[in-house]
């Protein structure tokens, strides 16, 4: 094949892909800037203008910003705990026959919408859920609904199967030869294990953890059922300006920020945890 | 294996009986033997034969079924493979991705209980290094390298633990042909260096033959014959032997007299043949299936006009050169005897000048000796 032909057929093969990430992605994200500037119509709306006063304004919605900054990472790491071992059973320990199924029952929950499935942890966690239960054997007035406690349960279970699937593929194609040579050469499985398994699985263990972070980073919903307006994130924050006070400028500029500290924290995390190396190491699967 | 139970106390490996079962598959069914002190022993055989289920059973990877391994008189049962005093040198070499060459090759000496000193650790890495030919490369990530030098890598690792035992899975199966000679002559060198018991295992019968003091063939999970290559190549004691170790002519036949050493079989088109039974081979009865195997080289080839007592053979067949190979020192031919069918034979460059050498098509006589023809057991 010619270079010229070639060259026309990359083109017109990622056509599409770039035609949808310049009209979804780029376009809007320019719209918002460019709105992030401007200021409020007395209506609501927008009002083109160039001033910084959005952006004056954000100290007062610190508390979002801080929120959010605080539970992404502990959601993250709360999925992470929990996730590294079932991934571990599924990958190493669990027999042929059953891992297929156990892999589905994973996804399972996703076959229904989040919104119903949160709305019944308002439910669990709820008065009559397990307080109730609680008090049948004998602790009285615990209380878990619209609290933190009852936002980290939600986004465990809303973004485990994103920590579990990663962590997985990382472990099952580790190659089983490399624990039995560290065990020919003399280590102990528990030694084998934080040498060679874990180090090996890391790029999993990233891929996961970027990927509950990131989208808890615009979490709206679980804060929402979940933790009744006392915990709010940045996207309960943007819900509220766009939606509710229609202070489209604002919220732009609400908007721009999460994006930079999105911006920022990734790249700072990528150069930590894939720093120095380079090659096949990095691959993110 | 009854001649080595003397050695016992030499022996850095013995099976006992050993069976290993997968299901309802024996991969290792019944086998005693023992590998002397400082040799280079060899498995060998076709896949699925046992030869990596025994090493695995040695290296504590697997459990027995039935019997039990001993390593330097010691029994390993229920012995988990990291207090084992073997090292094994894996097929695909299982470097540790994440390490640097050194970090890979001092990973065993680490895990010892009593660690030595940075500055120990070092030294050792980098005399194990230069064993190998590799100083200088100890800073390299394992997938920069060449097949050819992490199979080195792979040897520097098992080798700097001192083992009692090097064990060797295919170790040259990935190597491109010329590499794989070197590393031949290397290994044999490494190994009369270090003084270490190796035992390889392979499918590749040269290999085997070219650096094992000891060979056992494996099949079915169980051991055809052991011993010398010279032994298993001179006296094979049945047809699966001498058609895995080296190349063989065979004419297929039954038994109709037994005279002492020597028997004389028919084949099904009612010619006799004359051939010697093999030391420790089975006891042969009338009747019994049998084949008669001549090696290439113990086979003449002449002129079309000339006879026996021309060859200085006691047998003399008429057949039509198909092919012929030239490889200098010899040369090959495919001849097509009516009798037998296809024959190869294998001339020397003193015989070809003699003659002048024969081509495709040529018509030619072929014999051998009676004494250099065994009679083999099919089985």
């Amino acid at each position: 094949m010619g270079n010229k032909k070639g060259s026309w057929l990359t083109a017109a093969l990622l056509a599409p892909t770039t035609l949808w990430f310049l009209i979804m992605l780029v376009f809007p994200l320019i719209v918002v800037v460019i709105y992030s500037f401007g200021e409020r119509a007395p209506v609501g709306g927008y009002v083109a203008s160039l001033t910084l006063e959005q952006y004056a304004n954000l100290p007062s919605r610190l508390k979002a910003f801080t929120n959010t900054m605080t539970f992404a990472p502990l959601g993250a790491l709360m999925c992470l705990i929990i996730a590294y071992p079932l991934a571990y059973y599924l990958a190493v320990k669990v027999s042929q026959r059953w891992k297929l199924l156990l892999l589905v029952l994973v996804i399972l929950p996703f076959w229904t919408s989040m919104l119903i499935r949160t709305y019944a942890w308002i439910f669990i966690l709820g008065g009559r859920g397990i307080p109730t239960l609680l008090e049948i054997i004998g602790i009285e007035g615990v209380r878990l609904i619209n609290t933190p406690f009852a936002v980290v349960v939600g986004i465990v279970y809303g973004y485990l199967p994103l920590m579990v699937f990663p962590i997985y593929v990382s472990l099952d194609k580790l190659d089983k030869r490399l624990l039995e040579a560290a065990s020919d050469l003399g280590s102990t499985p528990f030694r084998s294990f934080v040498q060679i398994t874990l180090p090996l699985s890391m790029p999993g263990v990233a891929t996961g953890c970027m990927l509950v972070f990131i989208l808890l980073m615009g979490e709206f919903l679980i804060p929402a059922f979940l933790g009744g307006g006392k915990v709010f994130f940045i996207g309960n924050a943007l819900v509220d300006l766009f939606l509710q006070s229609r202070n489209w400028p604002f919220g732009s500029a609400v908007a721009v920020m999460l994006v930079i500290i999105m911006l920022v924290t990734v790249s700072l995390y990528m150069r930590f945890t894939m720093g120095g190396k380079s090659g096949r190491d990095t691959s993110i699967m | 294996m009854t001649a080595n139970s003397a050695h016992l106390q030499d022996a850095d490996i013995e099976f006992h009986g050993v069976s290993k079962h997968f299901g309802d598959v024996k991969a290792v069914d019944n086998v005693s033997l023992s590998v002397a002190r400082g040799s280079f022993f060899s498995f060998l055989g076709p896949s699925g034969c046992g030869k990596t289920t025994s090493l695995r059973l040695i290296a504590g990877f697997e459990q027995p079924t039935h019997g039990d391994v001993y390593i330097g008189g010691e029994a390993m049962i229920g012995v988990p493979p990291h207090k084992r005093p073997v090292n094994m040198v894996f097929q695909s070499y299982a470097l540790f991705p994440h390490m640097s060459v050194a970090d890979n090759i001092g990973y065993g000496l680490r895990q010892r209980s009593s660690k030595p000193s940075k500055t120990e650790l070092r030294k050792q890495i980098d005399e194990s290094l230069e064993m190998v030919r590799m100083s200088g490369y100890g800073n390299r990530r394992v997938w920069e390298m060449s097949g050819g030098q992490q199979q080195r890598v792979a040897l520097a690792r098992a080798l700097i633990n001192r083992p009692t035992v090097l064990l060797l899975d295919e170790p040259l199966a990935a190597l491109d042909r010329k590499l794989r000679r070197d590393m031949q002559i290397e290994l044999q060198t490494l190994q009369r260096d270090v003084g270490i018991t190796f035992i390889l295992v392979t499918h590749d019968q040269e290999e085997a033959l070219s650096m094992s003091s000891n060979i056992c063939i494996m099949r079915d999970g169980r051991i055809e014959q052991s011993g010398s290559p010279r032994e298993l190549y001179d006296q094979p004691i049945n047809r699966y032997v001498a058609d895995f170790v080296g190349k063989t002519n065979f004419v297929a036949g039954s038994v109709t007299q037994i005279n002492g050493q020597t028997v004389c079989m028919k084949t099904g088109n009612g010619r006799s043949f004359f051939g010697m039974k093999t030391a420790g081979s089975p006891e042969l009865d009338v009747g019994a299936r049998v084949s008669l195997a001549i090696r290439p080289e113990l086979t003449v080839v002449g002129s079309k006009a000339s006879n026996a007592e021309d060859l200085n053979t006691d047998t003399a067949f008429q057949g039509k050169i198909r092919n012929q190979i030239f490889l200098g020192e010899h040369t090959e031919y495919l001849i097509d005897v009516e009798e037998i069918g296809d024959v190869l034979v294998l001339s020397p460059k003193s015989i070809e000048s003699a003659s002048g050498g024969f081509d495709p098509g040529e018509y030619v006589t072929i014999g051998w000796k009676n004494d250099q023809a065994h009679v083999l057991k099919d089985s």
